[in-house]
């Protein structure tokens, strides 16, 4: 049920965008006010996200760390592992966010009694980080070369992708590495849910429907790219008219255009409210981006209540004499 | 909020970034680009298949001859309304498209196709002019 419900979900979608634009001829509804909405909601979903968690204080460092935190100068201390300065966190960042570098340390807890008795053991897992690096990257690449509909004269780095991404030179239109990589990775992350007992437990319809949802968005790009083309020079007159706000719609654009869209729409609508707002939230959490300097710099939790205090020195003040006549030590005379 | 000094240039950069291409080109008004049909391939007044049909799919056409001529040997192609063709990118398409900087250059650039690896091989109707005209048997 909770495969089923998503997918069916991501076929609704589908659905409501042909019977839209082929039943209804909504095409202005589909073409430019969705788009436009769904930016909205995405651009002021993600900054309202942001400040809401900027709001929580972080009074204490809490940097998970797994290297020699900085102390005396002759223990040679790792900036990458455990960051003692401003540097080091931005190093860990980029590492963390362009290669996932905490998820390579991901590990598989096995039980086997026949193979190592009564022990849990730990093995090397590098699937998940090798399909989530590739499943990012291919995203990034198409989303990047997606800008040549957005820009004219077109970005400088679009080009360069483009030559990269078609390498292969695999028929006409070229052949782009990423389209396959996307479907292969998506397909693996879907797979790794269902697959084994422990992760499908765990998985929720939320974690179904992006998938579902990213994957129907590629393969209906890759199926208006090398199937039913579309006229790509109205295409982009279209999208370069989305941005500059006079939208004009093309003529004679197949529906699979407008089911692309609106299911990408769907997903920057749905962006903000998901799990998908970790591209945001991976670099506002704490246990990333704090530097590890809890022993060189004293860090004051801000809403500390003003405790009233009576310190050992204050109360020898207060009773010396009577301490001294009962002949108890003191340590000031 | 706590580290607001971080967090709004943080927003600012997102912001700026994902509407860029508002700020690059908002108030530019964009227009399709006209590709030129020449003199001769107006008189003649229809492309190989349906113009509309030629627009989204000449790619795949060009795919198909392709393999018709390399692999299948097959040098003739029947159009939909049942003319026959010469299979050849630059003998047949470049003939009625002669002009290719103001036909197909001119489309790809918007639509961002770069790099069209086949001029590697096969020649603008510039250089066969030229060929041409210093070689006897052309
Ligand atoms: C109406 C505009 C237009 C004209 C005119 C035009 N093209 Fe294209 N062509 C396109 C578009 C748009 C694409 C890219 C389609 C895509 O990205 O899926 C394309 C793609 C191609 C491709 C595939 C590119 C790749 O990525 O592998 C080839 C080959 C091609 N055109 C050949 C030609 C030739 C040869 C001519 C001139 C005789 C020509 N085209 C004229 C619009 C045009
Ligand atoms: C017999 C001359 C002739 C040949 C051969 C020819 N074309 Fe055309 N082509 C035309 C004409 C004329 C038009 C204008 C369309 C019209 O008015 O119907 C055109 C239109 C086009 C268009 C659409 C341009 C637009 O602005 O919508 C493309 C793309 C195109 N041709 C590509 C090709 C390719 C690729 C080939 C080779 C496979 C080719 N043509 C062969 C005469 C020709
Ligand atoms: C490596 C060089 C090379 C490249 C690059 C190349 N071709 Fe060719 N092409 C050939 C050769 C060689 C033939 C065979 C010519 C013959 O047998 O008449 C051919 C034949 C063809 C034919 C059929 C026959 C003819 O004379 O036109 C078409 C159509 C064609 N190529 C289209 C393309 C397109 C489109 C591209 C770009 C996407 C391309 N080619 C890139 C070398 C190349
Ligand atoms: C999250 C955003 C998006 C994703 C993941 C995505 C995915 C894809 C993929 C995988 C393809 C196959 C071809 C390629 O890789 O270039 C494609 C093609 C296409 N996409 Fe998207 N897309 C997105 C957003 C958009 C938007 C916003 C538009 C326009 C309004 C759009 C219009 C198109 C068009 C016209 C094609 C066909 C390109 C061609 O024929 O060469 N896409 N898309």
């Amino acid at each position: 049920m909770k495969i089923l419900f998503p997918l069916i979900a991501v076929i609704v979608l589908v659905l409501v965008a042909l019977a839209g634009v082929d039943g209804a001829h909504l095409q202005t509804l589909f073409g430019i006010y969705i788009p436009y909405a769904a930016l909205a909601v995405f651009l002021v979903g993600i900054v309202l996200r942001v400040i809401g968690w900027a709001r929580s204080p972080v009074p204490f460092r809490i940097p998970t760390t797994c290297g020699q935190q900085k102390t005396l100068p002759w223990i040679k201390a790792d900036n990458l592992e455990s960051p003692h300065n401003t540097l080091g966190v931005i190093g860990r960042m980029a590492l963390e966010v362009f290669f996932f570098r905490s998820l390579f340390r991901n590990l598989k807890a096995d039980y086997d009694e026949n193979r190592t008795g009564n022990e849990l053991t730990y093995g090397s897992a590098k699937w998940l980080w090798a399909a989530g690096l590739a499943f990012h990257w291919s995203f990034l690449f198409i989303f990047l070369r997606h800008l040549r509909f957005f820009s004219e004269p077109i970005f400088f780095f679009v080009p360069f992708l483009e030559t990269m991404d078609g390498l292969l030179q695999i028929g006409v239109p070229r052949l782009f590495m990423t389209d396959l990589v996307i479907l292969a990775a998506v397909t693996f992350l879907f797979a790794r849910r269902i697959v084994s007992p422990q992760v499908r437990y765990i998985s929720l319809p939320a974690d179904f429907f992006p998938l579902f949802l990213i994957l129907a968005i590629a393969l209906s790009g890759i199926f208006m790219r090398y199937i039913t083309k579309v006229d790509i020079v109205s295409v982009k007159a279209f999208t370069m008219s989305l941005v500059s706000f006079n939208p004009t719609l093309p003529k004679g654009i197949g529906s699979v255009f407008y089911v692309h869209i609106f299911l990408v729409s769907t997903l920057f609508a749905y962006f903000p409210f998901s799990k998908l707002v970790h591209m945001a939230g991976v670099f506002l959490s704490p246990t990333r981006n704090l530097a590890n300097n809890s022993r060189a710099k004293r860090h004051i939790n801000p809403w500390n209540p003003d405790v009233k205090v009576h310190t050992y020195a204050e109360y020898e003040d207060e009773f010396r004499d009577v301490m001294k006549a009962a002949g108890l030590p003191l340590e000031k005379e | 909020m706590y580290d607001a000094g971080k967090i709004i240039i943080g927003l600012i950069v997102f912001l700026g970034f994902a509407t860029f291409p508002i700020w690059h080109d908002g108030g530019k008004a964009v227009s399709a680009p006209e590709p030129e049909i020449t003199a001769y391939a107006k008189k003649i007044g229809h492309c190989v298949e349906p113009e509309k049909w030629m627009r989204a799919n000449h790619m795949q056409l060009l795919d198909h001859w392709r393999d018709a001529a390399v692999r299948e040997d097959k040098r003739v192609y029947v159009s939909s309304t049942g003319e026959e063709y010469d299979i050849s990118l630059q003998n047949t398409c470049l003939r009625c498209h002669s002009n290719k900087e103001k036909f197909c250059d001119r489309c790809h650039q918007f639509a961002g196709v770069h790099e069209l690896y086949c001029w590697d091989c096969h020649l603008e109707s510039k250089e066969m002019k030229k060929w041409a005209a210093t070689d006897e048997s052309f």
